[in-house]
């Protein structure tokens, strides 16, 4: 036993990962059950958690990292929270309800949550090590990415949420950027061809040159990244590859733990894993099949699991998301059935010129889908609608057009 | 400006209120009814108001004539002469070269076939000297009467009326009778629409000296709304109601006696007639379709009531017993005495600017020249005034005569100066395809394409519009004005006048070289005096003398004017002194009433035909104005009710109506202001418009004996409804070409053209129409599948340039229309063309009610539930129907509505049971 256990009149919880789920996590439990727990979180990174989706504001220099810390030390001090910033759990014994940290440290548990989030995928193409091949996950790679010089030529590798974000924030610290997609438009799993196209122009606009059907094969450098090659032939001179192409949950220590676990740490409505004591929220975890990639769905899952851990009633069925792209002057908002296609029937407006486009899927009078480009005004009651499948056919309208339209940015 | 001159303002004050006439305004006459309102045009006439000092308007203008200066445009003038090429094309010819062609033509024609083998159809817009000028040509140097007007289509029965009565076309009265009767009867006329001046002058003696008000029409009208006591008659009764009145005058001694001997004949036989048709209020009641109740209280006042003016126009008129309808009329009015007195005389409205100057000319069919007839002396007096060579001896052919005989190859030249008979005249399709089988067929025109000119002409010649000409019109009341030009003309336009002249010189005729339109009002003015001596009423020798600068700044005056004092008069007839033989009135025994035609299985309804409040004929003018457009922008066709229901008719959905001459599509107005079996249907639009929606088309031809006069209230009709899957409309800066099957009618709107549209398309032709109208890459659009609809703009630069809107129901384009107007669009502004919605700088009016003001309905109904209970209140709150005044009756029909609907709703509060249905399917326009 270590000194770290020393607080024997609560029940011990072991949060592991200490980003944007653990944090909601933790919140609500304190909330709802103050004293009940006691509490540990233990995060890889040498810092408090943060709030991820901003980074790529702290990439654009519209913010700094102190900007997005989520919690000040002192609340975490002040809910009774211990935290370890910049460890490492190395293994999980889910027999003896124990964890082996760094160090060689172990702490002994009565209920564990994994929290791990997710890591950065590189595409397994030739030259994805080399020197000057970074991604886009953290406040580390916000920083190697802050130091790329104005005159050095990036190209982002990916153009969904993550590399449009990337792309612009280095475009916004006048990189010379190029964004490499290799599907014929941008966002092709939130958008529809229309609204891609739309997002392209807007994103041209803010300086990034766009290359769709763009597949890289091959990244090329003696030491150093110089140039990337395509499959139809392409060769791009460029100082730095940024990889944008999706995450992988952590769920290592999860199967080395011996859990279930799928593409993640698979748990049931009841964020349970196949092992008693053991949960998992958040992007490591997965769900019904569903390994969710934003922060709404990892906040509800951490919210549900508070209230079971305190004692309450709930449990998560599954999240309806939705998609915000976060770039200024570039607004997008995706959600559920966007594409619309079948018996659905499709509300289009567009206005190319001033970047706005808006989509409403309807089927039975219900809204399954929307797309929000440009103008993402009442987003968040489409998603509502979405949820709760209320009839939509007397407020169609103001839906398609929002509430007062001087709002769109 | 111009909105705050317009202001409202008590008719006293206006002398007061308004700035000194300045150097730079013209004063001039406005160019619609016959009114004969007097105007204030500026240099360049962006601004045209009322003129204070005109005795006919004392400084107001209806809603038309405040946007005179909306009209002023060069779009689509005729601007040079043209001669149609062999491929069918026009081609611009030089002056010399069309005139020796039409004279050239003429003089062949003449020589080959006669004289009557030759026509000219002339318009009531023409000025007296234009008229003066083309008759004398035909009458006297060319030797054929074949002289006929569009008067002919709008007053011939009374012209015959008052002939057969007075013995001379001469109204007895003046304007000053409505506002000194103490009973005014408006007998087919829908005056708050037609002729908004004189109707608000009735209705200020109304509220001033509660003068009463009855107005009888087959419907129930504008005007009908604003009365003490609304007849709405059968169609064709209205001599059963003025036989019944003259016998009910009769029995209860209300007549003249004095008068009676005096100045009049034929009473006897007139009353014999009368107690045939109409021997008491019950059979009346049975031949007009009206209750015994009503027809008493109107029979009752009539008779208790000296000062009573009767005022009639179209409803009369157009009739094929036009004649004897005015008869009717005038028969109770010389039977009482109430003939040129003061608040007491017969009144005829007439329709045109320059009918009455027409009339005075003599430029018809059936007269000679001055009042006078082809009797042998007078034939021979105009023979020796004009040294004639080859005088027209007898009548010539009248409108529909006329086109009868262009039709069966009799006349071979003809031409047609400032009308648009393919589509004004009864049966037009039959008269346009007439028109293709002249050898000569020329057009004086200020436009480059109408019905007629595109139904074959040879020969275009560019005619100065209003604005441009200058000469003398005749208003209602025998006032003369002038109309006084305050613009260059444009291109190569030539007076009428000074065509007609051009065209005699070189046919080799003199006495064609005047030099001025003085010089022809002299002539004029002299034949009126010629000989005259009292015996012909049109006197007006005391300006046969005016010197050029006294003809420019001649003063509205009333004829007679003779050469004794030079002044004018304003009433005749009060002490007899009539035309006819013995200088006796001759009361008229009427026939039986009857119509024309008869109802058929196929034909079950009757179709009545006449105008809007904001529109003008043909729309040639008034189409110009953007304002003008939006008070009832498409064709339409009004059904009662219960035929409706019958028919499968659907309000704002399309009807089909055929008559056995021809069939239009218009917007069905399903409303209880028309009586059940009787259809309603504008006149104004043509092929220049719309796309089938010529109502001239659908009239029965049957014609008055005595005046010609088609009757074109009454057609034998059939509607069958149309369902087209989707409709809306289109903005574009420039005109556009749609396909067949597509429905449409153009209107002007602010900086284009305002297309409503209807069709049966695939979505992928409707994408051809506005690809192919679209004139720029920058595009918004919106399609919601969910409603089957779709719309959007394009742009130029901030501007939209086209906007396009399509459902399966109707919409309103109210938003689109002053966004399109804007040359500035922001984001917001942009999206609320697509929208409907109007963002926080605008507001949505609803459908335009006030023209001169620009107020919308919904306006209306805010002022109205803020408390305004009154046209009056509502015109103190937002200025609607302060200006022209002809919006009123329709506020006062909000007025009821939202009224009714509070009441209802007090009632459904107190008793459920109760509630009765609003009149909330009254809307004004659609």
């Amino acid at each position: 036993m270590t000194g770290l256990q020393d607080c024997k009149s609560r029940e011990k919880l072991v949060v592991v990962g200490a980003g944007m789920a653990a944090t909601r996590f933790v919140e609500e439990l304190t909330n709802r059950a103050p004293d009940r727990y006691d509490i540990l979180v233990i995060g890889d990174e040498p810092r408090l958690a943060y709030n991820r989706v901003l980074l790529s504001s702290v990439l654009a220099g519209e913010m700094s990292v102190d900007d997005i810390e989520l919690k000040p030390s002192q609340w975490w001090r002040a809910a009774g929270v211990e935290v370890l910033s910049g460890r490492k759990v190395v293994e999980i014994n889910a027999a003896a309800r124990r964890i082996l940290l760094d160090k060689a440290e172990s702490v002994d548990y009565s209920k564990i949550v994994l929290a791990t989030g997710s890591r950065a995928a590189r595409l397994p193409i030739e030259g994805a090590d080399l020197p000057g091949v970074h991604v886009f996950r953290d406040v580390t790679d916000v920083e190697a990415l802050s130091r790329l010089g104005r005159e050095m030529r990036a190209l982002v590798i990916g153009g969904g949420l993550l590399g449009l974000e990337a792309a612009y924030g280095l475009a916004r610290r006048g990189v010379d950027v190029t964004l490499a997609h290799v599907m014929d438009r941008l966002m092709e799993r939130q958008l529809d061809a229309a609204g891609a196209d739309i997002l392209r122009r807007l994103v041209e606009e803010k300086g990034v040159r766009v290359l769709l059907n763009a597949n890289a094969t091959r990244i090329c450098g003696g030491g150093r990244v110089e140039k990337v090659e395509f499959a139809d032939g392409r060769m791009i001179p460029v100082g730095a590859v940024i990889f944008a192409v999706g995450i992988h949950p952590n769920a290592d220590l999860a199967r080395q733990a011996g859990l279930d676990v799928g593409r993640g740490v698979k748990v049931d409505d009841a964020l349970k894993t196949s092992e008693a004591g053991v949960f998992a929220i958040g992007e490591c975890a997965e769900h019904r099949g569903v390994c969710y990639g934003l922060v709404e769905p990892a906040y509800e899952q951490g919210r549900v699991l508070a209230m079971r851990l305190a004692g309450q009633d709930a449990s998560y069925g599954g999240s309806v998301v939705s998609t915000n792209l976060k770039v200024s002057g570039v607004r997008v908002f995706s959600a559920g059935d966007y594409l619309g296609e079948g018996d659905a029937r499709r509300i289009v407006c567009k206005d190319p010129r001033m970047g706005i486009y808006r989509k409403l899927v309807v089927r039975d009078d219900r809204l399954v889908g929307a797309i929000l480009v440009g103008d993402t005004n009442g987003g968040a009651d489409i998603l509502d609608l979405i949820r709760s499948g209320a009839d939509i056919s007397s407020q169609r309208d103001q839906l398609l057009f929002g509430a007062p339209m001087q709002e769109a940015a | 400006m111009l909105d705050e001159v317009l202001a409202p303002a008590p008719l006293e004050s206006l002398h007061s209120s308004i700035a000194p006439v300045q150097a730079t305004t013209t004063r001039s006459t406005c160019p619609y009814c016959g009114v004969g309102c007097g105007v204030l045009a500026s240099a360049n006439g962006a601004d045209v108001i009322g003129d204070p000092a005109h005795p006919a308007n004392f400084g107001r203008l209806c809603s038309k004539g405040s946007a005179l200066g909306e009209t002023l445009g060069l779009e689509g003038r005729l601007l040079y002469p043209m001669r149609r090429q062999s491929d069918g094309a026009f081609a611009r010819v030089s002056w010399d070269a069309a005139l020796d062609e039409a004279a050239e033509g003429f003089r062949r024609i003449v020589d080959k076939h006669g004289p009557d083998a030759v026509a000219v159809y002339l318009s009531g817009q023409l000025l007296t000297e234009d008229y003066y000028v083309a008759n004398k040509l035909m009458k006297g140097f060319i030797g054929s009467a074949n002289v006929d007007t569009n008067s002919r289509l709008c007053m011939a029965s009374t012209v015959a009326g008052h002939k057969r009565a007075f013995g001379a076309d001469v109204v007895p009265g003046c304007y000053e009778d409505l506002d000194e009767a103490d009973l005014i009867v408006l007998v087919g006329s829908n005056a708050a629409w037609c002729h908004p001046v004189l109707f608000q002058r009735i209705m200020r003696n109304k509220e001033e000296r509660g003068a009463k008000l009855v107005v009888i029409d087959t419907r129930r009208t504008p005007t009908a709304e604003s009365a003490d006591l609304f007849l709405q008659i059968a169609p064709g009764a209205d001599q059963a109601l003025f036989c019944g009145l003259l016998v009910y005058l009769a029995k209860v001694a209300a007549f003249d006696i004095d008068y009676i001997g005096r100045h009049t004949a034929g009473l006897r036989q007139a009353l014999l007639a009368a107690q045939t048709i109409a021997p008491t209020i019950e059979a009346t009641a049975l031949s007009t379709g009206l209750r015994e109740v009503d027809i008493a209280s109107f029979f009752g006042w009539f008779a208790q009531t000296p000062r009573t003016v009767t005022c009639f126009s179209q409803g009369v008129n157009q009739s094929a017993q036009g004649a004897d309808k005015v008869n009717a009329i005038i028969n109770c009015h010389l039977a009482t005495g109430r003939v040129g007195k003061p608040g007491a005389s017969p009144f005829s409205l007439t329709g045109q600017p320059n009918a009455m100057g027409g009339r005075e000319v003599g430029g018809l069919a059936n007269s000679l020249a001055a009042h006078m007839g082809f009797e042998p002396a007078n034939i021979d007096r105009v023979r020796r005034f004009w040294n004639a060579p080859r005088m027209a001896t007898r009548e010539g052919l009248k409108a529909v005569q006329m086109f009868d005989a262009v039709s069966r190859g009799d006349i071979k030249a003809l031409w047609v100066v400032g009308t648009n008979p393919a589509a004004s005249l009864p049966n037009a399709n039959a008269a346009r395809a007439a028109l293709s089988k002249l050898e000569l067929f020329i057009v004086s025109d200020n436009v480059a394409s109408n019905d007629t000119i595109n139904s074959g002409a040879h020969l275009l010649l560019p005619a100065q519009a209003w604005g441009e000409k200058n000469g003398a019109v005749t208003n209602s009341e025998r006032r003369i004005s002038r109309q006084r030009a305050f613009m260059p003309a444009p291109g190569e336009a030539r007076a009428d006048w000074a065509i007609f002249a051009d065209v005699g010189r070189r046919m080799g005729f003199a006495g064609f070289d005047y030099l001025s339109s003085a010089d022809v009002f002299r002539e004029h003015a002299a034949l009126s005096a010629f000989e005259n001596n009292g015996t012909r009423a049109f006197d007006i020798g005391g300006l046969a003398r005016l010197t050029d600068a006294e003809y420019d700044a001649l003063e509205p005056a009333q004829w007679p004017i003779d050469e004794s004092d030079g002044k004018g008069r304003a009433r005749l007839f009060a002490e007899g002194g009539f035309f006819s033989p013995g200088g006796r009135a001759k009361f008229i025994a009427l026939a039986k009433p009857t119509l024309a035609t008869t109802l058929t299985r196929d034909f079950p309804l009757r179709l009545n035909t006449g105008r809007i409040r904001d529109q003008w004929h043909t729309m040639t003018r008034s189409g110009a104005s953007p304002r003008l457009a939006r008070h009832l922008p498409e064709p339409f066709v009004e059904i009662h009710p219960s035929d409706a229901t019958d028919l499968g008719v659907d309000d704002g959905g399309f009807a089909r109506v055929a008559t056995p001459y021809g069939s239009c599509v218009l917007r069905a107005v399903i409303t209880d202001r028309q009586p059940a079996g009787h259809i309603f249907a504008p006149i104004h639009w043509t092929d220049e418009t719309a796309a089938d929606a010529r109502v001239g088309a659908l009239v029965a031809p049957f014609v008055d004996p005595f005046s010609g006069q088609p009757e074109s209230k009454a057609t034998p009709a059939i509607v069958t409804p149309l369902r087209l899957a989707r409709q809306g409309f289109l903005l574009s800066r420039n005109s556009i070409t749609l396909p067949e099957g597509v429905w449409w009618a153009r209107v002007a709107v602010a900086n284009g053209y305002g297309y409503r549209v209807a069709a049966d398309l695939s979505d992928d032709d409707w994408t051809d129409v506005i690809r192919a109208a679209a004139a720029s890459e920058d595009v918004i659009h919106l399609i919601d599948e969910t409603k089957d609809q779709f719309s959007g703009a394009t742009f130029l630069g901030d501007r939209a340039t086209l906007v396009w809107a399509l459902s399966p129901v109707a919409q309103s384009w109210d938003l689109a229309l002053e966004l399109f107007a804007r040359d500035r669009l922001d984001q917001s502004e942009r999206l609320s063309l697509l929208s409907g919605r109007s963002g926080r700088q605008l507001t949505n009016d609803g459908p335009l009610v006030c023209s001169c003001f620009s107020i919308g309905q919904k306006q209306i109904e805010a002022a109205i539930q803020q408390g305004c209970r009154s046209a009056l209140d509502v015109g103190k709150a937002t200025r609607a129907g302060s200006n022209c005044g002809s919006c009123r009756p329709e506020i006062q029909r909000l007025i009821k509505i939202s009224l009714a609907a509070e009441s209802a709703m007090d009632l459904a509060r107190a008793d459920k049971t109760s509630m009765k249905e609003g009149a909330s399917d009254e809307t004004v326009g659609f």
